[in-house]
């Protein structure tokens, strides 16, 4: 599928932080490697960066001094960017309301002087594959925010760029569509190899587009990592808070056990510690007799979800934990029960001030 | 029945209205046709003075259509880059330069037309030929034009659409073409159908720069009040209206059309 892809850039950030004008620092300088072909998403709340982050690569914010940017080795840091040969999705999709859904989708083609018939073809190929048949000669405010979803995608892509960077696509959608348009995405990206940026604040998002995760806060980065090294393998308290939902939990180590108010916590070699923080997400506590337990609780509410129940457990850590037990098990409110929770599935954090 | 009356009350009030506005500018351009206007009507109608004018003031009202659409081109060309400009710069420069070229509109059109001749009143050449009004329609009417087709940038993100062709290969020229100017279209429209408007009407500022031989359509008028008979005078404004209406008409077309797209 390379074919329809063209080549992918390997992109390299190097030292890249960015102070406006104004005197707002919106990113410290950080260096970020890109392989050629991978999906990276930038993920973490509002303000904390990632459009900036994004707008350096494409182009459309110079770094502050020291800040480079690379595209295969060679140096775009002073590239405008329409000789980048990026493709771009803004989140309001910025489509030419003065020209039709073919024409804005071959307009960069046309800009490359790629002849009609070529770029007719082209148009038509890309038109098939973000399936928005039928709706070539439409113009733009003719068009459900979905459709324009598809086809901002489908004319940044049109270009077969080096780079495609998104900035929030689908956050200007409902959640149904969302969830929709984020699988087909998903295949989309995948079948293209075509190397991606992704900027999103939606941790479920990111866990199913990125190959890797850029958790970022306040203007720098928390973490880099897989979605699963994100996810059970968090660096530090934002991130495993940002991402999932976490029980933090503190007290004291020593020889490899963490103690709690209900009990201990057996640790996977684990430094002594006078006083450790440590996350459990709660899908990995299980719920057991109070008697086989080293950790004990008690149930203060149960909501059931369908494929799932959450319990509110309390007595157990210094805070009431979360735990989200399978929906087959009987317990109520006010039971005794017992928590069992592998070392794995324990992960000390850094102590933060 | 109490809505019909209200209805009909509205109606009756408008049309009064109407008419304050309209009987004056009728009896006036009747005037242009009768022959003896003291007498009335029942003297005859006639369009020798019509044909008097023309003989006359031919050459005024050229000159009038050169100067407004010579005044529409500066604008456009200057204008529409202009407001582009500000608007994506944006910033307190940009909008001390916006309030300085909206500056005109607060200034009687003598005060600037005194500021020209002062300034610029010492080189013969430039101040005798019709440049020298249209240099003074220029600052008059820019405002007009800038401010338009900012208000319109301001409603479409330009700078988003900006962003999109840039990341599209396009380079700010063609940007320009493709993207902003197509866009821009309302607001340009209707900027330019001011500019037009505005400059064949304008009567201060260029009453105090005209020479004998520069003189406008208004400059014109105001000349055959003072000196002619009623009928020349009416006939004229006769012709004003004759050249006016039908082009306040098209370019009104054109902008309601562009406004549609
Ligand atoms: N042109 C600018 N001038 C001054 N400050 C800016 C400018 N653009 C962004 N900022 C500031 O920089 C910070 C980072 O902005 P950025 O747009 O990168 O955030 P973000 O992570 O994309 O947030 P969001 O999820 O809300 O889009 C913010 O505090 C923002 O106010
Ligand atoms: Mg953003």
């Amino acid at each position: 599928m390379s074919g329809i892809a063209g080549h992918g850039a390997a992109v390299h950030i190097e030292n890249c932080g960015k102070t406006f004008p104004d005197g707002t620092q919106a990113l410290a300088p950080a260096s970020l490697d890109i392989v050629s072909g991978e999906t990276l998403v930038l993920l973490g709340p509002s303000g904390c960066g990632k459009t900036t982050m994004l707008r350096i690569i494409a182009g459309l914010e110079t770094p502050d001094a020291g800040g480079r940017v690379l595209f295969d080795k060679t140096d775009m840091t002073a590239v405008p960017i329409e000789q980048r040969h990026v493709g771009m999705v803004f989140q309001s999709y910025a489509l030419f309301p003065n020209m039709t859904v073919a024409e804005n989708i071959g307009y960069g083609l046309k800009i490359r002087g790629v002849d009609k018939a070529a770029r007719a073809a082209r148009v038509a190929e890309m038109v098939a594959l973000t399936n928005i048949g039928g709706l070539e000669n439409r113009r733009i405010d003719q068009l459900s925010g979905g459709q324009r979803q598809r086809v901002a995608l489908a004319r940044a892509v049109a270009v077969r760029p080096r780079v495609l960077l998104l900035d929030e696509p689908l956050t200007a959608l409902d959640a149904s569509l969302r969830d929709r348009l984020r699988s087909e995405l998903n295949s989309l990206l995948r079948s293209l190899g075509i190397t991606a940026i992704y900027v999103t604040h939606d941790q479920a998002e990111a866990m199913e587009l990125g190959d890797r995760i850029v958790v970022m806060r306040k203007g720098a980065i928390a973490q880099i990592g897989t979605p699963r090294e994100i996810y059970f393998a968090p660096q530090n308290r934002f991130v495993a808070e940002f991402v999932g939902a976490a029980n933090i939990v503190e007290g004291p180590v020593a020889s490899g056990r963490l103690t709690l108010p209900g009990g201990w916590l057996a640790l996977n070699d684990a430094a002594d510690n006078a006083a450790a923080v440590a996350m459990i997400r709660p899908e990995t506590i299980g719920i057991v007799a109070e008697a086989d337990a080293f950790l004990r609780g008690t149930v203060e509410s149960v909501a059931f979800i369908g494929d799932r129940q959450r319990l509110v457990v309390t007595g157990a850590a210094n805070k009431p934990l979360t735990v989200d037990a399978p929906n087959t098990i009987n317990v109520r409110a006010g039971e005794r029960v017992g928590l069992s929770v592998t070392p794995q599935a324990v992960r000390v954090l850094p102590k933060e001030d | 029945m109490r809505d019909r009356l209200i209805f009909a009350g509205q109606l009756g009030f408008t049309l009064l209205v109407a008419a304050f506005l309209v009987v004056p500018v009728v009896l006036s351009i009747s005037a242009g046709v009768t022959v003896n206007y003291f007498r009335g009507i029942q003297s005859g109608v006639t369009l020798q003075w019509v044909v008097q004018v023309w003989n006359l003031y031919a050459g005024e009202i050229g000159l009038s259509f050169l100067i407004a659409f010579a005044t529409l081109a500066v604008t456009l060309v200057v204008g529409v880059p202009a407001a582009y400009g500000l608007h994506v710069k944006g910033g307190r420069l940009s909008r001390v330069i916006e309030e300085i070229i909206t500056l005109p509109l607060a200034i009687p059109g003598l005060a600037i037309a005194l500021a020209l001749l002062l300034t610029y009143g010492g080189f013969g050449g430039f101040r005798q030929s019709w440049l020298f009004i249209l240099t003074g329609h220029v600052i008059f009417t820019m405002p007009f034009m800038v401010r338009s087709v900012m208000a319109v940038f301001a409603s479409v993100d330009i700078k988003t659409l900006d962003e999109g062709a840039a990341s599209l290969g396009a380079s700010p020229w063609t940007r320009f073409c493709n993207v902003i100017v197509p866009n821009a279209m309302p607001g340009i429209l209707a900027g330019s159908l001011m500019v037009v408007t505005l400059s064949l009407g304008e009567f201060n500022l260029t009453w105090m720069l005209h020479t004998p031989l520069t003189k406008t359509l208004p400059v014109g008028l105001a000349d055959s009040y003072a000196s002619m008979r009623l009928e020349v005078a009416s006939a004229y404004t006769l012709i004003f209206f004759i050249m006016i209406v039908p082009l306040l008409v098209a370019m009104q077309m054109v902008a309601e059309k562009g406004e549609k797209k």
